[in-house]
């Protein structure tokens, strides 16, 4: 084993030309990597992590400026000709990126993209490069590698498309692997098999990975040392158990504490009162994706039945493709059903005209995934907010510009806001819009669906407490939706438990997450990365125990 | 210490009268007019054409209805596109003989006598006043500018809004009539109508052209509406109660207005060229009456001898599809609010000052 770090990163800088001045996106870092290490560089969303590993290979855009050095192996990367960058790229250095979908190229199969990286770097004959590829498909555990080499990607799941993209990057054996967000777009159980992988292969050919995350849990499973970043700078570095025992900056202190914790949140009081009767209602509720063509029809719901009392949150937990989302839309009568019954107080909305449909939506409202394609682009927020209370008929003019102020002075956010557009608002500044909006009729239920998902953990923290006052507040009743358990502890009193469309558990929320029933929920449960190395290692353990 | 929370308040007083003016609330349609009318380009062009058009119609006169019933107004101008007068001849600048050569002369030292004289823009080889003709040709294109954009433009973007918006049966329904008009040759269909019902104007003609122009619209704009409508806004929306109508008008449309807009300013100067085909196979625009594209297919043999027979239908067919441009550019910024003021040269150097003055510091 050497003693010279694979990478060495000194006073390394990254600009972009914006609108005529240069914005810092990465400011004078200092770091380095031996093989057999992980280092990890933890941040939110814009604070630079991303720009800065992109860098180091040259691989930004051309508004870009990168200053420092960068030694990979004793060489210097910086102001290479391309050729020579060209000679790492793959070969020493490889990337392994967020969304597997788009960074394989969907019209070749993923063998002809792993001979392609052989190829372009060794003299390799395609017989040859081809056995490799299987190999290194073994090495990935993709089930069946000689059949799966000829698959395109489409035809693979979520967590076999990121094992094949990594089979590619480790194809030439590099030095230093960089992961950018490697498991953010999989399911938690997904992520843990993708993280056991990782840990194997890095134990197995010693190269040094650089991983970039946002998520503690992944941190505490993979990194050896930590980088936090912060608008650019680095706030503090050290190895894991520092980071996360003692840490010294505030904001270190301040992330650490706004990632939620699974089994830590108090308990909430429920204020329901089961006499008016659910809010609502759904019993052996089926729904059904029509045939579409050659694509035969498909089941997303089956036979679904749960209540929702006045003044309680039920969280509903799954995995993406469980038909939680689904449950969600068919229960505000966005989807129609095929079979069974939804009550909104009281109202059946199942087979309802839309006219019918229009009238029991005045009690409901629904906070979407997704806040930048939620909001009409071309709609000033004030507008946005203030259109269910407009067409509901209760207010307009003045008296409808006072209630959208006062909505929004409930969400916490000026009221000159009014008149932006939603691209001029921050991801969580639209996510409030979005409750502003789901509450401007004073709804009987609202739901949520995966309303966090999109934001930073800090500011999740923060919406969390939002949605906690509010509801205490106006005491409505929610279902909130979320793949992300922990979340779903701080809010709900109840908690249900979705797999391919089918309720397998629910109970109270306590009960739940303690003495799950159901396989599915104990697995879901283990598979959640905890934010504290020590106990991610036991949990680690006794997972590969029970396998 | 009681100064300084003096002059806190008076700056509390301040925000609070910035925060009230900008808290007034303001509609989507305030916001994207007060947008237009910054944008500089179109309000030149805008301006521009209506002054274009005011000029153009109190010039000429205005003449409508049919042979046998016709509504005029006389305009102002002395010569009509009748009237016959006596061809003038002179010598070029080069010695050569010209033929109807232009009396307008706004340079006081060339030595001719000075104003726009008796035919300003010439005459044509008969003797006509190619002012009076101009003029009367860039009303008549106009018009079909007018009725062919309005007509096209409201064809396409409904039929293509309601095929894109429900999908299924009354998508394919509409989609395969799109296809059957875009199978029509536009041409051979206007020469039969002109041989059938004769001469019958510009207007008529313009109508034609618009229910044949909106194809390639409504394909646009269909496709444009099958990705908005998965958009979960549109879901928003429905959760709010809003009708079908007001999902498709005031949630998709505005979001598809770039597409619109930029169709429509190329269907528009498709129609001046479509309009001077048609009135060349027999049916529009028929001699006596002209249209801009008549004078430059029946002048063009004469751009040698006679260049200005050119020129001035040229320039007004130039700065009248230029104006509508700038304007549909306008409409479109205006529409879009991410859409952002350009960085020029000036702003880039303004940057590096502040940046050498912050390092000099």
């Amino acid at each position: 084993m050497t003693t010279t770090p694979v990478l060495e990163v000194k006073n390394y800088n990254v600009d972009f030309w914006v609108d005529g001045s240069w914005y810092p996106a990465a400011i004078d870092m200092n770091f380095h990597i031996k093989s057999g290490e992980v280092l990890a560089i933890v941040g939110e969303s814009g604070s630079g992590k991303s720009s800065s590993s992109m860098g180091l290979m040259g691989l930004l855009a051309s508004n870009a400026r990168v200053t420092g050095s960068v030694l990979v192996k004793g060489t210097e990367m910086l102001g290479t000709n391309v050729a020579t960058l060209r000679k790492f790229r793959g070969r020493e250095v490889s990337y392994i990126f967020q969304e597997p979908m788009t960074a394989l190229n969907p019209v070749y199969t993923i063998g002809f993209q792993i001979i392609e990286t052989l190829r372009t770097h060794f003299d390799m004959s395609t017989e040859a490069a081809r056995n490799r590829a299987i190999e290194l498909l073994t090495l990935v555990e993709i089930p069946n590698p000689e059949a799966s080499v000829d698959k395109y990607p489409h035809q693979l799941s979520g967590g076999q498309r990121q094992r094949a993209m990594i089979a590619q990057s480790l194809a030439c054996d590099p030095a230093l692997l960089i992961a950018d967000e490697p498991t953010t777009a999989l399911d938690v159980t997904v992520q843990a098999e993708i993280l056991d992988l990782m840990r194997n292969l890095k134990d197995k050919l010693n190269s040094a990975v650089l991983l970039i995350t946002h998520d503690m849990g992944v941190v505490a499973d993979l990194a050896d040392k930590i980088l936090v970043m912060k608008d650019g700078f680095t706030v503090e570095q050290g190895t894991a158990d520092q980071i996360f025992n003692s840490p010294k900056h505030p904001y270190t202190i301040s992330l650490l504490n706004s990632v939620p914790k699974l089994g830590s949140a108090p308990s909430r009081d429920l204020k329901s009162d089961a006499s008016g009767g659910p809010v609502l209602s759904l019993k052996d509720v089926t729904i059904e994706y029509p045939k579409r063509g050659r694509v035969p029809a498909f089941t997303a719901a089956k036979n679904v039945t749960f209540d929702i009392q006045r003044g309680e949150i039920l969280g509903l937990v799954g995995e993406s493709g469980s038909g939680k989302t689904t449950v969600g839309r068919a229960a505000i009568g966005l989807i129609p059903v095929k079979s069974g019954s939804i009550e909104i107080v009281g109202k059946e909305i199942a087979g309802s005209s839309q006219k019918q449909l229009r009238e029991v939506r005045t009690h409901t409202g629904i906070v979407f995934q997704d806040p930048a394609s939620s909001l009409n682009p071309r709609l000033p927020i004030g507008e946005s907010i203030g259109e269910p209370l407009f067409l509901a008929k209760v207010a307009k003019g003045a008296a409808l510009d006072r209630m959208v102020e006062d909505l929004l002075d409930s969400v916490e956010l000026p009221r000159s806001y009014r008149n932006r557009y939603p691209h001029e608002l921050s991801g969580g500044q639209r996510q409030r819009v979005g409750i502003a909006r789901a509450l401007s009729m004073n709804p009987d239920i609202l739901i949520a669906d995966e309303p966090t998902s999109a934001l930073d953990v800090s500011i999740q923290a923060r919406f969390l407490e939002l949605l906690q006052e509010l509801q205490d507040r106006l005491n409505f009743a929610c279902l909130f939706i979320s793949h992300d358990i922990a979340v779903v502890e701080i809010l709900a009193h109840r908690i249900a438990v979705m797999q391919h469309g089918v309720l397998v558990e629910i109970g109270d929320r306590d009960q739940i997450l303690q003495s799950p029933q159901h396989e599915y929920t104990k697995m879901l449960l283990s598979a959640v990365p905890v934010p504290d190395p020590a106990e991610q290692r036991k949990r680690r353990e006794a997972r590969l125990k029970s396998k | 210490m009681a100064k300084k929370d003096k002059s806190l308040e008076a700056g509390a007083a301040e925000a609070n009268s910035i925060e009230m003016r900008e808290t007034a609330g303001l509609s989507q349609g305030q916001l994207v007019r007060k947008r237009f009318f910054r944008h500089r380009g179109a309000m030149i062009s805008m301006i521009y054409l209506v002054f274009i058009v005011l000029f153009l119609f109190t010039a000429g006169g205005i003449h409508l209805g049919t042979k046998n019933a016709p509504f005029t107004i006389p305009g102002w101008w002395h010569w009509t596109i009748n009237d016959l007068t006596e061809v003038a001849y002179g010598t070029g600048d080069k010695g050569q003989l010209t033929v109807g050569a232009p009396t307008m002369n706004l340079n006081p030292f060339a030595g001719k006598a000075f104003g726009i004289g008796d035919h300003p823009f010439g005459q044509d080889t008969i003797g006509h006043d190619y002012f009076a003709l101009v003029i009367r040709g860039a009303q008549q294109s106009i018009m079909v500018l007018l009725v062919v954009g309005f007509i096209g433009g409201l064809i396409g973007t409904v039929l293509g809004a309601i095929s894109g918006f429900f999908g299924k049966f009354i998508d394919a329904v509409l989609m395969r009539f799109t296809d059957l008009i875009i199978t029509i040759p536009t041409v051979i269909i206007g020469s039969v109508i002109g041989m059938r019902l004769g001469n019958l104007g510009v207007f008529p003609l313009a109508l034609f052209l618009g229910f044949f122009a909106w194809t390639g619209l409504a394909r646009l704009v269909r496709g444009d509406f099958l990705t908005l409508r998965e958009r979960e806004f549109v879901d928003a929306a429905r959760v709010a109660g809003a009708s079908n109508n007001r999902i498709i008008f005031k949630h998709i449309l505005p979001n598809a207005m770039g597409v619109i807009i930029v169709s429509i300013t190329l269907l528009l100067s498709g129609a001046i060229l479509l309009e001077t085909a048609l009135s060349y196979v027999g049916f529009g625009v028929q001699s006596p009456d002209v249209s801009l594209g008549t004078l430059i297919s029946t002048y063009q043999d004469s751009f040698q001898a006679s260049p200005w027979l050119f020129w001035w239908p040229g320039f007004f067919i130039i700065s009248i599809a230029l104006s509508v441009n700038f304007i549909g550019d306008g409409l479109r910024d205006a529409f879009d609010p991410r859409q952002k003021r350009k960085i020029t040269r000036k702003d880039i150097a303004a940057a590096h000052k502040v940046e050498k003055a912050a390092k000099a510091d």
